[in-house]
């Protein structure tokens, strides 16, 4: 076996390709963690976000590719000898066996004494906000408690590095935005590099540093949260990071923020509404949101059949209304044409 | 993993599996094997089915097994209602009771109903009602005996299904029969024709239950088989009524396998759902006559065998019990305490042979292909469902000649009653086995854990329950296996049933208060190991 070096620390992941079959689930991928960041992994379900997980925890072997972890290369490594930690989305907590046995599974394994594993056992219930819970059975825990239990299950091993496979998914909305938030807290204050994979972008905003967009095996964009969801470079991403205006290239023209190429991404601020008789747009649809309503418009463009866009105002319009519709160029974003 | 690493595991598994089928085929497919051989050979099979006697008999073994089967749902179905649906107070007690008989052994039964009737003198000695002897009497032994069947099956799918979907059909107008007959029947059907078709094989192949309470006027093709093999000496006419025998239960195995897997609906939940509590007088009433008529059936007949095991003279003592150290003036050449160690020693080995061969078969079968899995699921089942006096006669005939050449062996008792034990360690292991989530095993592995101490971490302390209860099925089947090791045991090396069904065909008022003595301890026994069983088994287990 070579052991290959590199000078980077952290997580390093090239080329890995995995194939169930004739289907390529990761196609040739390559991902780096640096120490003490939050990496968000994000991608409509099946494009292969668990499957990466599942490599780089070494449940899976990749057909290619390899990864090491702060230069020394893991891949051939087996998966209880890696030292990281995985969080599964179902949690798989074991049934037969309290909640401080849970978290001191990993203890146990590494050899750690009844003492040693009390005392640390007890430090991370209370970092997840469930102190004096060791005794509890697994099956009284409600949704939120038993995904605390596992996220302080992966954290009590102190792994090199966490992975998290949709761990809220299963739960409701607030609770979802409560736990995210804290999540972030936890990892911040461990320090702990982290990746966090899930199909909520509200949820990948609010937990990770970094966003790498997935889709069909494939990294399609990956960089700061706040860059990629200014610049998301591809229609899909654009469609995927919540963006719900996007125009095509003779739209765009026609409004004159267009290159005649290229797709924009329409920030809501930088469109304009002004009443009147002669607009380029009709008002097709109101739904009432509580302080803003969100208003649909069928826009009316030379040669082009009605376009709509998605305008939340705090003075509803009525269907039917004519409104003129003009476009600030500065925030707009081109993007690559990639369909 | 890869390609090949797949294949290598499947392999292991194969070889894993291979252990089970070598029992099976040595000491089930051979024997039985021989038997059809036997007969087919000498082509006297036709002979012996075109004589009328046989169409008699085979037409009287079905009708009465279809008569017990209809009677034991008529008093077992308002009874596993109350078990799955009402809470009322001391519910495990009352579904333990229920569920007793259910590894009874036949001769306890018949043995305890034998002396109900002479309490109640309807045993035909004072002139009056007689039922001893009677057909009557044979099917309300079955219906004692099998009621277990339909409370634990049917009353173990019961509680699985969601209340809610009947009050929807009330709620939607439907009146209460409306909702029984087109909500609560066709729901529950997978398990009404699970359970029937069990009970109707029970049935048909009984054999101690007719031998004891039916008597000589009353045969049917398993007392016949019994007869002819070790009465009369006629293998021939033995061997073609065991074919006949074979055939039908295939037959029969056959359509009810479609039947159930026609019913199998969805929406059945992974837990019971809690039972509710009595709220009402009507309620309490209601619940009371429902589950009164089947623990009425199983409490009298037990009742009553205690109390004659007590009766010695005109009182009561322990004089039967003490009878039972000594081996005079019997007929059994052995004292019965002798044969109760008997029975202890050989049910014990034969537990463990269970063991060993249905948890390497569970294991197969979970981690083998999908196809050679399901093939030896069904395999191993077929023992079940042959009857034990075939199986007892075959080894009797087979394994007589080297390399297995057991029958002066002590050993080939426990392994004719491990054959019998081997489908209720299955049954119990395989859904333990196949509940065990992948991803706890990888939430293991990833917190550290080898594979094998995954598996020893994760999988055995599930599994460890399920393994012990397959035990206990096994140890209280063999105590009470009656068929099959009345060909097989040594005259000097009874077991319990052995001796107890000697001394109930002998005169004498003290040896059938030894029998009784002997059949109170065998049930105490059996007992014990349902409670084990009961205490153990995992609340949301389906199956047995």
């Amino acid at each position: 076996m070579v052991i290959a070096t590199t000078d980077e620390s952290g997580l390093v992941a090239e080329g890995l390709s995995v194939r169930f079959g004739a289907t390529v689930a990761v196609d040739d991928v390559s991902l780096s963690v640096g120490q003490g960041e939050i990496v968000a992994l994000v991608g409509p379900s099946g494009c292969g976000k668990s499957t990466l997980l599942r490599v780089l925890a070494g449940l899976e072997m990749a057909g290619a590719g390899r990864v090491a972890w702060d230069g020394e290369d893991v891949t051939r490594r087996v998966v209880h000898e890696r030292s990281f930690g995985l969080m599964f989305q179902d949690h798989a907590l074991f049934p037969h066996r309290s909640v401080g046995d849970n978290v001191g599974f990993g203890l146990r394994m590494k050899g750690a004494d009844r003492t040693a594993r009390q005392r640390r056992v007890a430090e991370v219930l209370a970092l997840v906000g469930l102190s004096g819970f060791e005794a509890r059975t697994v099956e009284t825990l409600s949704g939120g408690e038993a995904q605390r239990v596992a996220l302080a299950r992966s954290l009590a091993p102190a792994p090199r590095l966490l992975m998290l496979d949709e761990p809220l998914g299963s739960l409701d909305r607030t609770l979802r935005d409560r736990l995210a938030r804290d999540l972030r807290a936890v990892l911040t204050e461990l320090g702990l590099a982290a990746i966090h994979v899930t199909h909520d972008q509200e949820e990948a905003y609010a937990v990770a540093d970094r966003l790498v967009v997935m889709r069909a095996g494939r990294i399609v964009r990956d960089g700061l949260a706040a860059q990629v969801w200014a610049d998301p470079q591809t229609e899909f991403a654009a469609a995927f990071l919540g963006h719900e205006n996007v125009l095509g290239p003779a739209v765009a023209v026609a409004l004159g923020v267009g290159d005649g190429t290229h797709s924009v991404v329409v920030r809501e601020a930088a469109i304009s509404l002004v009443d009147s008789p002669e607009g380029n747009a009709v008002v097709t649809d109101v739904q009432f949101r509580g302080a803003t309503s969100q208003i649909t418009l069928a826009l009316a463009v030379a040669g082009v059949a009605d376009v709509l866009l998605r305008v939340h105002v705090g003075r509803p319009p009525t269907v039917g209304d004519r409104l003129w519709v003009s476009v600030d160029r500065l925030h707009v974003v081109s993007l690559r044409t990639d369909g | 993993m890869t390609r090949r690493a797949r294949t290598r595991r499947a392999l292991a598994w194969l070889v894993v599996g291979a252990v089970p089928v070598l029992f099976l085929a040595a000491f089930f497919a051979y024997p039985i094997g021989s038997i059809l051989g036997r007969g087919i050979s000498d082509g006297s099979v036709l002979d012996v089915i075109r004589r009328r006697s046989t169409g008699r008999l085979l037409w009287f073994t079905l009708w009465q097994a279809a008569a017990s089967t209809a009677l034991t749902f008529l008093a077992g179905l308002p009874a596993a209602w109350v078990v799955a649906r009402v809470s009322v107070p001391g519910r495990r007690l009352l579904r333990a009771l229920l569920i007793v008989p259910f590894v009874l052994p036949t001769l306890v039964v018949g043995a305890a109903l034998q002396a109900t009737f002479e309490r109640f003198g309807l045993d035909g000695s004072g002139g009056g009602l007689r039922m001893q002897g009677t057909v009557w009497a044979i099917l309300l032994a079955h219906v004692v005996f099998n009621v277990a069947v339909v409370v634990r099956i049917v009353g173990g799918y019961w509680a699985l299904l969601d209340p809610r979907v009947e009050e929807a059909a009330r709620v939607l107008g439907a009146s209460r029969w409306r909702v029984a007959r087109e909500v609560v029947v066709p729901r529950l059907a997978p398990a009404l024709w699970g359970a029937a078709g069990i009970v109707f094989l029970f049935c048909f192949t009984s054999f101690g239950v007719i031998l004891t309470v039916g008597g000589p006027t009353h045969p049917t093709v398993e007392t016949e088989i019994w007869r002819h093999a070790t009465q009369r000496t006629d293998f021939t006419t033995a061997a073609a009524l065991a074919i006949l025998q074979l055939l039908t239960v295939v037959a029969l195995v056959g359509v009810v396998n479609r039947l159930e897997r026609h019913a199998a609906v969805r929406g059945v939940a992974r837990r019971p759902v809690p039972a509710r509590a009595v709220r009402s007088v009507r309620q309490a009433l209601g619940a009371t006559a429902a589950v009164a008529p089947a623990l009425v059936l199983v409490v009298v007949p037990l009742g009553v065998l205690v109390e004659r095991s007590l009766a010695v003279g005109g009182g009561h003592g322990f004089g039967n019990y003490r009878a039972l150290g000594t081996a005079e003036t019997n007929g059994l050449f052995v004292s019965p305490l002798q044969a109760v160690g008997n029975s202890l020693a050989y049910a014990a080995v034969a537990a463990a042979l269970a063991v060993v061969v249905g948890g390497l078969a569970s294991a197969a079968i979970v981690h083998a292909g999908r196809r050679s899995g399901r093939t030896m699921d069904l395999a191993l089942m077929i023992p079940l469902g042959t009857s034990a006096v075939t199986l007892g006669f075959g080894m009797l005939i087979a394994l007589d000649s080297p390399p297995l050449d057991l029958r002066a062996s002590r050993v080939i008792v426990p392994i004719a009653q491990a054959l019998v034990g081997i489908p209720f360690v299955v049954r119990s292991m395989v859904p333990a086995l196949r509940a065990v989530d992948a991803h706890q095993r990888e939430a293991a592995a990833v917190l550290g854990a080898s594979p094998a101490r995954a598996h020893r971490e994760v999988d055995l302390p599930i599994v460890a329950r399920s393994l012990l209860v397959g035990a206990a099925f096994a140890f209280a089947i063999s105590l009470g296996e009656f068929g099959a090791t009345s060909f097989l045991t040594r005259p000097d090396a009874p077991t319990v049933p052995v001796a107890m069904f000697r001394l109930l065909g002998q005169p004498g008022a003290a040896l059938r208060g030894q029998a009784m003595a002997l059949g109170t301890l065998l049930a105490a026994l059996t007992a014990v190991s349902v409670l084990i069983i009961e205490r153990l088994r995992p609340k949301d287990a389906l199956g047995w």
